[in-house]
C-alpha cells in the first residue's frame, strides 16, 4: 500500500537545481535507500519531504494527503520522523529526555494542566517515561537514559536520533546517513535495528554511503545525480546500471 | 608567577574595561576618585584573569580540596533550600525578619520581589524560550497603566484591577507575537526594543488618557475584606505572596512537557520542529505569559505607589531585568533570584555611587560574559 508519493519535486536555490522534477514512491514496511554522490540533492529531498524546505515545484502525498508546504511539526503529527545528516541532538538534555521531547505532539497537557497537575497530566507524564524508556530499550541505549545527550560516543548520538524520531511514532522515517562515523560493528548492529524498526510496521528512507548498507538491506533504491533521479530499481539491478556507476566513478573508470 | 603573569598578556584587553570606567567617571567625580575606581576594577579583573588561568583555582584547590566540591556543596545548598521543611523555615524567616526592620528595609525588600517575579516573567522568554526581549518594561508599563486608568475613572478595584492588567499585557503580548514571533530571533529583539520606546513615548505624550509626564495620582490602594493595605509592611506581604505563587507556577511549568519544548527550542528550532513541536505557539506562549506576569507586577507597582509616570519605565528598567536573569543564570529559579537580591540590593547597599549603576552594570555583564556565561548559579551544559 502506497505511503508516500512525490511527483515533479523540485527546489531550487537561486540558479541551483539542487532537487529536478523527482518522482519517488514508498510503499508500508518497505526500506528505500537513497544513494548518489555528495551534493546530489538527498538532504534537500528530505528537507522538502518534511516541510523544512518549501519545494519550488511539484506535490508530495503522505497517506492520500497533499502534505505539500505544510509547517514542520504538523507533518511529524501526522506520522513522518527524520534524523539528521549532522546530528542535531538537544545537546544539554538527558538521552530520556530527548525522546520525551518527541512525544509532545502527542500528548496534550496545557498551561494550567501543568500548574495544577491533575491525575490525568500526572498519568500522561509517567506514560511518556515509560514510552521513552522503552524506546531507548529497543535501540539499546537503556542504560544510558540518564545520560547526557552531549556526552555520548557518535555512534551512539545516531542511534539516539533515531530513538527520538521513533518517539514521535512515525509511520515513515527518514535516516540521514545513519551510518556515518560509525565502526563495522556498530554498522552491523545499525543494520538489524533498522530492520528491525522496517519489521514493526515503519516504512524507511535510508540516505546511505556504505554500498554493502545499501544492498544488503533496501528493497528499493533510488539514485539521485545533480538533483535529478538517474536509476531507481532492486539493488541488483542498480548495481550493474552503467548511469549509476559514471555518476559514482567517472566516465571512464573501469568495472570492478 | 609566571602564569599570572601570561594572564596578563593574554587577558591585557580586559584592562580596557577599568581604564574606560576611569576615563568615563572622571568628569562627575574628579581625578582621584576617578584613580580610585579604576584601580579597583583594575584589580577586580586581575583577580578575574587569575581565576580563569588557575593560578587561584589551584590555590583554592589546597584550600578546599577542590573547586569541583565547592560546586558540589553549592548545588547541594541549593537543594536542601528547595526542600519542603527548608523552603518553609526559609519562607517563615521571611514572613518575620520584616517585623524587626524599618520601613526603609521593608520597601527595599519589597522591591527586591518586585524584580524577582519580573525576573521569573523575563526568563520564560530569554531563558526558557531563547527570546532576547529588550522592551519588557513595556508590559509592566501597560499593567501598571491599565490598573491606574480603570482605577481613578472607573473605580475598578484593586483584584479586578490586577486581572485586567495581566490581561490587557497578555493581549498586547498576544498581538506583537502574532507579528513578530515568526521573523528571525535578532529583528525580535529590536522590535521588543523599539516597543519599549513606543510605550514610554505615547505614556508621555497622549495627555488626556496617561497625563503625559505628570502621570496619574491618587490611585485607591488595595483592600483585603475591608481592611486597606497602606504600610510599607502590607505591600511587603502582598509582594512575598506573588513571589511565591511565582515561584511556584514556574516550577511546575518548566518541569512540564511545555517547559521541555521550550528547552528544546532553545537548544535547536529546527530539531524541536522537526520533533513535533509547533515553535511558533510555544514562543507565543511564553511570551504571553512572562508579559501577563510583568502586567500583574505592574498593578502592584500602581497601587503601591498610589502614582505612576513614564519615568519609571525607562529602557534602563528593560536592561536591569535582563541583567537579573543572565547574571543570574538563564534557566534556574534560585540563580534568577540570586541576581534580582544582588541587582536591587547592592546600588542600596553603595547608594553613593548611585549615578555610575549603569556603567557597573555594563562592565559587571561584560565580566559575566567572558568568564562565566552561564551565569552564577546556571548549570550551563550539564556534565
Ligand atoms: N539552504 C541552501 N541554500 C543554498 N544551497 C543549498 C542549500 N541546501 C543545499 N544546497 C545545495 O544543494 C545541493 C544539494 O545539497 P544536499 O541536498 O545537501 O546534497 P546531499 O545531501 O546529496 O549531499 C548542494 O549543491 C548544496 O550546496
Ligand atoms: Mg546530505
Amino acid at each position: 500500500m502506497l505511503l508516500l508519493e512525490t511527483k515533479n519535486l523540485s527546489k531550487h536555490f537561486g540558479g541551483l537545481k539542487a532537487v529536478e522534477a523527482v518522482d519517488m514512491r514508498v510503499e508500508r514496511e518497505r526500506i528505500v535507500s537513497v544513494i548518489g554522490p555528495n551534493g546530489a540533492g538527498k538532504t534537500t529531498f528530505f528537507n522538502c519531504v518534511t516541510g523544512i524546505y518549501q519545494p519550488t515545484q511539484g506535490t508530495i502525498r503522505f497517506q492520500d494527503r497533499d502534505v505539500t508546504g505544510m509547517a514542520p511539526h504538523d507533518i511529524t503529527a501526522l506520522g513522518i520522523a527524520r534524523t539528521f545528516q549532522n546530528i542535531r541532538l538537544f545537546g544539554g538534555m538527558t538521552c530520556r529526555e530527548n525522546v520525551m521531547i518527541a512525544a509532545h505532539c502527542r500528548t496534550k497537557a496545557g498551561v494550567f494542566g501543568a500548574l495544577a497537575r491533575t491525575s490525568r497530566v500526572r498519568n500522561e507524564e509517567r506514560d511518556m517515561v515509560y514510552r521513552a524508556v522503552d524506546i531507548l530499550r529497543f535501540v539499546g541505549l537503556d542504560e544510558k537514559q540518564e545520560g547526557i545527550a552531549a556526552n555520548l560516543s557518535y555512534g551512539d548520538q545516531r542511534r539516539l536520533e533515531i530513538a527520538r524520531a521513533l518517539g514521535t511514532e512515525p509511520h515513515l522515517l527518514l535516516l540521514d546517513e545513519p551510518a556515518a562515523g560509525m565502526n563495522p560493528l556498530e554498522t552491523q548492529l545499525l543494520m538489524d535495528l533498522i530492520r528491525k524498526i522496517r519489521d514493526n510496521g515503519v516504512a524507511i528512507i535510508l540516505i546511505e554511503h556504505d554500498m554493502k548498507v545499501v544492498m544488503g538491506i533496501s528493497d528499493r533504491v533510488v539514485v539521485l545525480d545533480h538533483g535529478v533521479k538517474i536509476a531507481e530499481g532492486h539493488p541488483r539491478e542498480i548495481r550493474e546500471d552503467t548511469a549509476v556507476i559514471e555518476a559514482y566513478l567517472g566516465k571512464d573508470h573501469p568495472h570492478h | 608567577m609566571s602564569s599570572l603573569r601570561q594572564a596578563i598578556k593574554r587577558h591585557g584587553s580586559f584592562f580596557l574595561v577599568p581604564l574606560w570606567a576611569g576615563i568615563l567617571c572622571a568628569p562627575f567625580t574628579g581625578i582621584a576618585a576617578a584613580t580610585r575606581i579604576a584601580l579597583v576594577l583594575a584589580a577586580g579583573v586581575l583577580l578575574a584573569a587569575a581565576l580563569r588561568t588557575g593560578t587561584i583555582t589551584r590555590l583554592a584547590h589546597t584550600l578546599f580540596s577542590g573547586s569541583a566540591r565547592m560546586q558540589g556543596a553549592g548545588r547541594r545548598l541549593v537543594a536542601l533550600l528547595a526542600a519542603p521543611p527548608s523552603a518553609f523555615l526559609f519562607l517563615a524567616a521571611l514572613c518575620v525578619i520584616p517585623l524587626f526592620q524599618n520601613d526603609y528595609y521593608r520597601d527595599v525588600l519589597t522591591l527586591t520581589g518586585m524584580y524577582v517575579v519580573l525576573a521569573l516573567g523575563l526568563n520564560l522568554v530569554v531563558g526558557q524560550a531563547g527570546l532576547l526581549n529588550l522592551g519588557y518594561v513595556a508590559f509592566y508599563a501597560v499593567g501598571a497603566y491599565t490598573y491606574a486608568i480603570s482605577s481613578t475613572r472607573f473605580g475598578l478595584p484593586f483584584w479586578p484591577g490586577m486581572a485586567a492588567g495581566a490581561a490587557v499585557a497578555a493581549l498586547a503580548a498576544l498581538l506583537i507575537g502574532l507579528s513578530t514571533l515568526k521573523l528571525r530571533g535578532d529583528y525580535f529583539a529590536i522590535v521588543t526594543l523599539g516597543l519599549g520606546e513606543i510605550t514610554r513615548i505615547v505614556l508621555n505624550n497622549w495627555d488626556s488618557v496617561t497625563g503625559g509626564p505628570n502621570g496619574i495620582s491618587r490611585i485607591p490602594r488595595p483592600s483585603l475584606a475591608g481592611y486597606v493595605l497602606k504600610t510599607p509592611l502590607d505591600f511587603y506581604y502582598l509582594i512575598l505572596l506573588m513571589v511565591v505563587i511565582t515561584v511556584f507556577a514556574m516550577r511546575r511549568i518548566i518541569a512540564s512537557r511545555i517547559g521541555r519544548a521550550w528547552i528544546a527550542i532553545r537548544e535547536d528550532e529546527v530539531a524541536a520542529e522537526a520533533m513535533g513541536i509547533n515553535t511558533f505557539k510555544l514562543k507565543l506562549l511564553a511570551f504571553v505569559i512572562a508579559s501577563a506576569l510583568a502586567g500583574c507586577v505592574g498593578v502592584f507597582f500602581a497601587a503601591k505607589m498610589a502614582f505612576v509616570s513614564p519615568e519609571s519605565f525607562t529602557f534602563f528598567e528593560s536592561v536591569l531585568i535582563l541583567c537579573m536573569v543572565v547574571l543570574g543564570g538563564m534557566g534556574s529559579i534560585p540563580g534568577i533570584i540570586l541576581g534580582a537580591v544582588l541587582l536591587v540590593m547592592l546600588p542600596e547597599i553603595f547608594r553613593d555611587f548611585q549615578d555610575y549603576r549603569m556603567i557597573g552594570f555594563g562592565i559587571a555583564l561584560v565580566l559575566m560574559m567572558i568568564f562565566r556565561p552561564q551565569g552564577l548559579m546556571g548549570a550551563g551544559k550539564r556534565q
